[in-house]
């Protein structure tokens, strides 16, 4: 058990250093990568089931005790969610191998192999952490890991929009800190555990600003609006692969640390009206945000923003169903999301474009390029197929994974019955009918310059369709799941 | 609960005022600097918090060395826009422009269409589809400029 908390951590991490031993030997680059994520993936089903049979498990490094050491601490949430994320970047990984997105590089060295690694190091190490503190280094490794992926060989626009993006997270890491260094004021402690114990003991007043606090914070991260800013800005402009191994798990990781941190730390009366207000605002704005856009790749974006509203629904809602809800919400997000990025990477290699309005203008009744594009050749049928699946997943059409989620948030929301949940409801039902306007919206300027299938299928179509397949089995396997998410949901509430 | 004393809630205020103030500035050298009194105020904040304790002090430490590895990078950040731009101030988001220019179009263009309807029908829908086929052609001029 003790090795099977550690690995995740440690494994990526290792390799990250004996990657940039190997950057000039690309294959072998390429796959100690796929050898190391497919160990983590393996590692965190087995911890998954492990945990699901014995119950939560802690591992003190060094035999530190908690307090004063880092501990690592894995409980059904952690697992199930360090799971899906493995495979996500797995998935995200070949595709970017098959796009040569690590080889074009321009340096010498090449970065990408060692800094993904490092990136999923973070994600895990977040997920596992029994701390504030280790919380705080994990995103520390997470994002430091993001920036070099996002500037990588970058041109004048990159560097912008990376700089965007750095300064942003940069000031809610700090910030991040300076919410660390109140709370060890206030209770002399930062071990998750303890400080379940001892907020209950603080004034109000005292432990209402520090749950605000941390709530700005990880709002940051997630691009929760009013500060969502940061992400269609800066998004867009990575590589396919980089925005899609973003958008699926780091805005999910910051609404981890909220899930972990309001629900444990914190009793519903403190702040919940908060996040209800911003699950409304960060539908609402979102969508209208993105139905505005004419960049494929920001489109997205601001959907991406939209339904994280959805998962603050269920923590506004604070109960094991709202929770479960939102548990299934980030699960679904994670895989639907990355998808979408992954086949408008596809549409933009073929096309060469990601605006609508150029994809738009072609006539749908004669196959072929789009007009006035150089170098384009037009999508073959299965790729428009592939964005199709995700999108109504994304939408909440039945029986795909984002009708399941959606209907777990409604049903918590309806017997809340409160008429903040009934805002919340009407809202998110709003939002999704709108978002299934956006989606097909771009369907059909991705459909319209369609051409006959071409030759034998290539690593990113092969990744794309896999991510997409995923998604389909979170439909088929949803009792079990929902079963799954539920003991989690639960396992939140009992602390 | 700890609390602390006036100078360094003082101290800690005003670096925390300075940062926050130079990260609002358009040039990225400012934005850094902005960003190392920030750094430099929360490290503050997590020792005066701590008093004699050993733990906050190994978290400033790890804070420490994190903010000055982040400050390395924005440095090779802020030379490469340097290069690539010849200065190192952060630029509007064209993207954003684009879409408000189509708002401003939008704006415009209705009360045009009317007018052509209101004399000859017929026409009219000639003129709208024309125009239809012809607005590719006009943004990609635009583009390129």
């Amino acid at each position: 058990m003790t090795w099977l908390i550690a690995l995740p951590v440690m494994l990526p991490i290792l390799a990250a250093g004996v990657s940039l031993g190997l950057s000039r030997h690309g294959r072998a680059q390429r796959l100690l990568t796929v050898l190391v994520l497919t160990g983590v993936f393996v590692d965190a089903v087995l911890l998954l089931v492990a945990v699901d049979r014995d119950g939560r498990a802690e591992v003190a490094f060094g035999g530190w005790a908690p307090t004063l050491g880092i501990t690592l601490v894995a409980d059904l949430l952690s697992a199930l969610f360090l799971s899906v994320s493995a495979l996500v970047a797995l998935a995200v990984l070949i595709f970017a191998i098959g796009q040569g997105t690590p080889d074009r590089a321009g340096t010498g060295i090449v970065p990408f192999h060692p800094a993904y690694l490092l990136l999923v190091a973070g994600i895990a190490l977040a997920f596992l952490s029994g701390d504030l503190f280790n919380l705080f280094v994990a995103f520390e490794v997470m994002l430091a890991s993001s920036y070099v992926l996002i500037t990588l060989n970058a041109g004048a626009t990159r560097v912008r929009a990376g700089m965007t993006y750095t300064m942003t997270s940069l000031m809610s890491s700090l910030l991040f800190l300076t919410a660390i260094a109140l709370i060890y004021a206030a209770t002399g402690t930062v071990n998750l555990g303890e400080l379940a114990e001892r907020t209950a003991e603080l004034d109000a007043g005292v432990r209402s600003a520090l749950g605000a606090f941390l709530l700005v914070v990880f709002a940051i991260k997630a691009a929760v609006v009013p500060l969502h800013f940061w992400l269609p800005d800066g998004y867009p402009t990575a590589p396919a692969p980089i925005t899609a191994v973003f958008a699926a798990l780091l805005t999910k990781v910051g609404v981890y640390a909220m899930l972990r941190t309001q629900t444990q730390l914190f009793p519903r009366d403190d702040t919940w009206w908060l996040v209800a207000a911003a699950a409304v605002l960060t539908m609402l704005v979102g969508i209208l945000g993105a139905i505005a856009q004419d960049d494929i790749n920001r489109l997205l974006s601001f959907a991406l923003v939209s339904h994280i509203g959805f998962m603050l629904m269920g923590i506004a809602l604070f109960d094991a169903e709202g929770f479960t809800g939102t548990i299934l919400y980030i699960i679904h997000h994670i895989v639907v999301q990355a998808g979408l990025f992954l086949v408008t990477g596809l549409v933009v290699a073929r096309t060469g474009t990601a605006a609508l309005h150029r994809l738009e203008s072609h006539d749908p009744r004669e196959p072929g390029p789009v007009p006035g594009v150089q170098g384009n050749e037009g999508t073959p049928p299965v790729v428009t197929a592939l964005f199709l699946l995700p999108a109504l997943s994304m939408a909440g059409i039945p029986p795909f994974s984002g009708f399941i989620a959606k209907f777990a948030l409604l049903r918590a929301a309806v017997a809340d019955g409160g008429a903040a949940a009934w805002l919340m409801s009407a809202a998110a039902l709003v939002t999704s009918l709108l978002t299934l306007y956006a989606m097909i919206r771009v369907w059909r300027a991705v459909s319209a310059p369609v051409i006959a299938p071409a030759g034998r299928p290539s690593l990113t179509l092969v990744a794309t369709a896999g991510i997409v397949l995923v998604g389909l089995a979170i439909a088929a396997g949803a009792g079990p799941l929902a079963d799954l998410s539920e003991r989690a949901a639960h396992d939140l509430l009992a602390r | 609960m700890r609390s602390i004393d006036l100078t360094m809630a003082v101290v800690v205020g005003g670096l925390f005022a300075t940062g926050v103030h130079l990260m609002l500035q358009r040039s990225l050298t400012r934005i850094l600097l902005g960003f190392i009194l920030l750094g430099h105020g929360t490290n503050l904040l997590l020792l005066t918090t701590g008093g004699a304790d050993p733990l906050p002090q190994a978290m400033a430490l790890t804070a420490i060395v994190i903010t000055f590895g982040v400050t390395t990078f924005l440095l090779a950040l802020a030379y490469r826009s340097w290069r690539l731009s010849g200065h190192d101030e952060v630029r509007d988001d064209i993207e954003d422009r684009r879409i408000g220019d189509v708002r401003e179009r939008a704006d415009i263009e209705p009360t045009a269409d009317t007018g052509d309807e209101d004399d000859e029908d017929d026409e009219g829908w000639d003129d709208f589809a024309g125009r239809g086929r012809a607005a590719p052609g006009g943004r990609r001029g635009e583009d390129a400029g």
